[in-house]
């Protein structure tokens, strides 16, 4: 063998073995931040942080950090300086080890997932499941396509962990937010109107109708309302292999646009 | 001659106008309740019943309420402040130290005091602040990073600054000060810090300190066999919230924070005196004329900071000088004020963190196994969001949380000066893995939680039975403070941003408006020149209604 065809074989290895197992993972998500450091900064956000920025890290308004949205931050300099110095608005400083400060920024750049058990596959045969097997584009809508029936998806992979997508394509309704949650609503004046959960209040409910018309209801005109706590989603386990759902999870990771 | 005569009349016109514009005598805050055009204390009066004898707006009316005028806010993050007025001008605080004084009949503002807060302040839970104290001419401010300021309320200048704690250690004041005879008292936050809490206080003239009392014992005081080691270091403790007095008894009621640290009762065994307990201090001298605990040797964060509502009451036939206590772990409790005595106590929202209470009001705990759900959940069955009570009809009314429950943790925690001193944490309980929980605040239009995780309901509790006579459910979880008035309306609000006029005495809706953004305090109510007004803030505004001309 000559050295030239031993390099491309080793590559060949490599791009058959990747895709199935942790070392995408190490590279795609949660990118060049180590494990380690993720969750020694979830230790330390649990204890330094949670109080003010809340569990998801989206309680202060205007900063999202699990979203990667920060009022002032653009580079992990800028993020690792507002910690150690504080902000003029009323965010104490923090004098943290050098490691604390690398995992607390690794965990915020990770979305807050230190879930390594969940697989993440590849993303192009992914999409090609999302679109042909899997039928999901049939309900979900990405970017301009599709309906809108069901949740659209264009961010999920902002709003969502691995370890919640994963859940959510196996056993929808168990990861079903209860928002999301489909609707019956029988109007005093006898209409029926079914839909899709998008809001509510003591007063009102909003919803996505089943005409995918975007509907504001006064309680005061609702006869009987049901909320459903089971998806109409199928539940994808068993329907897609293990490794279909890893490469669905991985192309639902890179939906980012807002 | 002439001249004379035309100062002295000029002096004579300036001597009436000061006449007509009285300073805030101690007499005039022992009397707040009969000034009701004034709102003179963070509760309205030292009884702190959040209750006014105004009777413009009726039920009949209510509907006809308009919008008057609206301050805007420029501060990111909740509004915690709760104004006074004075003779029609209010005086109202926003983030991080910020006092403003404006005309209250169209909030136009006079003048704008700003105070740049030490980057040293450290604080667990947002910049807050929730208003000021006056005294004749002066108003009290307690800082961020722990400063007690004194301001001329005509010009917003200060007067003197003092150190009241040390930043560097967690120490803050975000609690409006209260003024009693000659004194400014306040008490320190940080229970998240490892603090040592204390309530101080200070000659209203000069700033100097005249007493202090430690809500730690310290060795040798009484209480401080209820720790052990040197836990009492860090005991906790915080202070956040504006007590109440009683001037017959010359006594003030602080409800004092939880133990540090916050999670892991572990590291503080005994019943942590004086965490989670109402202490009744001596107004002259600070020193404690008795105290009862709410929760000893607390696991779940339940600070007793809520607001001690004094209520003379004919109860159970006999005539008393009553405490009410709705407490942030879940039990609605009637204390006897002059001396500490339990009399009842019954939860107001499910209670599974301990099976009842013993003859004395001691909790028999039931602590949950690891992960299991706790009733009510971290952020309590109800907070620091001030409850009212009318006399009119004897009714305790509470911003409560229901269905609501947290899973808490013990961690370890060692002590790191000015660092968070937790020991663990609490999750919401969510009805799918990984849904939204309930959070601190609301910082989203959308209800991702939904009534799935809890919902907020107002209720009107009987001191006599414990019983709701009433209730008001809401979708989300409700901050908002209660205002009640002798015209039986109870105004409130909720997370949702709608602002209500109940019936105090059945619960009924009589008018609501929405504002869109949360309101985290309690309404306040005054009159300028014979024009009832209310306001209360939502979000970032601060909105004043009054009926339609």
């Amino acid at each position: 063998m000559s050295r030239r065809s031993w390099l491309l074989t080793l590559i060949a290895v490599f791009l058959l073995a990747a895709p199935a197992g942790a070392q995408l993972l190490a590279q795609d998500h949660p990118g060049q931040y180590a494990q380690e450091d993720i969750g020694r900064g979830a230790v330390l956000y649990n204890t330094q942080c949670n109080q003010c920025h809340g569990r998801d890290g989206d309680q202060i308004s205007g900063v999202d950090l699990r979203r990667g949205q920060f009022r002032r931050a653009q580079s992990d300099e800028d993020l690792a300086q507002v910690i150690t110095r504080g902000t003029s608005s009323g965010m104490p400083p923090f004098a943290l080890q050098p490691s604390e400060l690398t995992g607390i920024v690794a965990f915020i750049r990770a979305g807050f997932d230190t879930t390594a058990s969940i697989r993440v596959g590849n993303a192009a045969r992914g999409r090609t499941i999302f679109d042909g097997k899997g039928q999901c584009a049939t309900c979900h809508r990405v970017g301009g396509t599709g309906p809108r029936l069901a949740p659209a998806l264009s961010d999920i992979g902002l709003a969502r962990a691995p370890a919640s997508l994963d859940r959510s394509i196996r056993d929808p309704s168990a990861g079903m937010m209860p928002i999301n949650r489909p609707v019956q609503i029988v109007m005093k004046n006898g209409s029926t109107i079914r839909g899709r959960r998008l809001n509510e209040d003591t007063h009102s409910v909003q919803i996505i109708d089943d005409q995918e018309r975007l509907r504001s209801l006064p309680k005061t005109d609702i006869r009987t309302m049901s909320v459903e706590t089971t998806s109409p989603m199928p539940a994808y386990a068993g329907k897609l292999t293990d490794d279909e759902i890893a490469d669905v999870v991985a192309f639902l990771l890179t939906l980012r646009t807002p | 001659m002439t001249r004379r005569i035309l100062s002295s009349a000029a002096f004579t016109l300036i001597a009436l106008s000061m006449a007509l514009d009285a300073q805030v005598t101690p007499d005039r805050l022992l009397r707040a309740a009969q000034e009701p055009q004034n709102w003179l204390t963070y509760s309205g009066g030292y009884a702190s019943q959040r209750h006014s004898l105004l009777t413009q707006i009726t039920p009949a009316n209510v509907r006809n309420l308009d919008l008057q005028w609206i301050l805007p806010n420029q501060v990111f993050g909740a509004w915690q402040s709760s104004p006074v007025v004075v003779d029609g001008i209010m005086y109202v605080t926003q983030r991080p130290n910020d006092v403003l004084a404006l005309d209250a009949k169209t909030g136009r503002v006079f003048w704008q005091y700003r105070y740049t807060v030490s980057s040293d302040a450290r604080v667990c839970c947002g910049a807050n602040n929730r208003g000021v104290a006056i005294l004749g001419d002066t108003l009290f401010l307690g800082t961020l990073d722990s400063h007690l300021v004194a301001l001329d309320a005509k010009t917003g200048r200060s007067l003197w600054n003092v150190a009241v704690g040390d930043p560097k250690l967690g120490y803050s004041i975000t609690m409006a000060p209260l003024v009693v005879k000659d004194k400014v008292l306040v008490g320190t936050g940080g229970g998240e810090y490892g603090i040592r809490g204390f309530i101080a206080a200070f000659d209203t003239r000069t700033g100097k300190e005249v007493w202090r009392f430690y809500t730690i014992p310290g060795p040798g005081e009484r209480g401080h066999e209820t720790w052990k080691g040197d836990a009492w270091k860090t005991g906790g403790g915080s202070i956040w919230l504006t007590p109440s007095y009683d001037p017959a008894l010359n006594l003030t009621y602080w409800g004092v924070g939880n133990p540090g640290p916050d999670w892991n009762s572990d590291l503080r065994p005994g019943d942590n005196l004086y965490t989670d307990s109402v202490v009744a201090l001596d107004a002259d001298t600070g020193q404690l004329k008795w105290h009862f605990q709410f929760s000893p040797n607390d696991t779940y964060d339940y600070d007793a900071v809520q607001i001690a509502v004094l209520a003379d009451l004919d109860w159970r036939g006999t005539p008393t000088k009553a405490m009410l206590w709705a407490n942030r772990n879940g039990f609605f409790y009637v204390l006897d004020r002059t001396n500490g005595r339990f009399l009842f106590g019954t939860p107001f929202v499910k209670v599974n963190w301990e099976s009842g209470l013993d003859g004395n009001g001691r909790p028999i705990p039931t602590p949950q196994p690891p992960g299991q759900p706790t009733w009510p959940g971290n952020q309590g069955g109800t907070n620091w969001y001030s409850p009212s009570f009318s006399p009119r009809t004897g009714l305790m009314y509470v911003s409560a949380w229901e269905g609501y429950a947290s899973v808490f943790r013990k961690e370890p925690a060692q002590y790191v000066a000015g660092r968070n001193f937790a020991g663990g944490g609490a999750t919401p309980v969510t009805p799918v893995p990984g849904a939204p929980g309930i959070r601190i605040g609301r910082a989203t239009p959308i209800n991702t939680w939904t009534d799935a995780a809890g919902h907020g309901t107002v209720m009107a509790i009987d001191p006599q039975t414990g019983q709701k006579k009433w209730t008001f459910s809401q979708f989300d979880v409700t901050d908002s403070g209660i205002l009640t008035t002798a015209s039986d309306l109870l105004f409130t609000g909720g997370r949702e941003g709608y602002f209500y006029a109940l019936d105090a005495r059945t619960g009924a809706q009589l008018w609501k408006t929405s504002l869109g953004a949360q309101i985290v305090n309690g309404p306040i109510t005054y009159a300028v020149d014979g024009r009832q007004y209310v306001s209360v803030i939502s979000g970032n505004s601060l909105v004043t209604f009054a009926l339609r001309n």
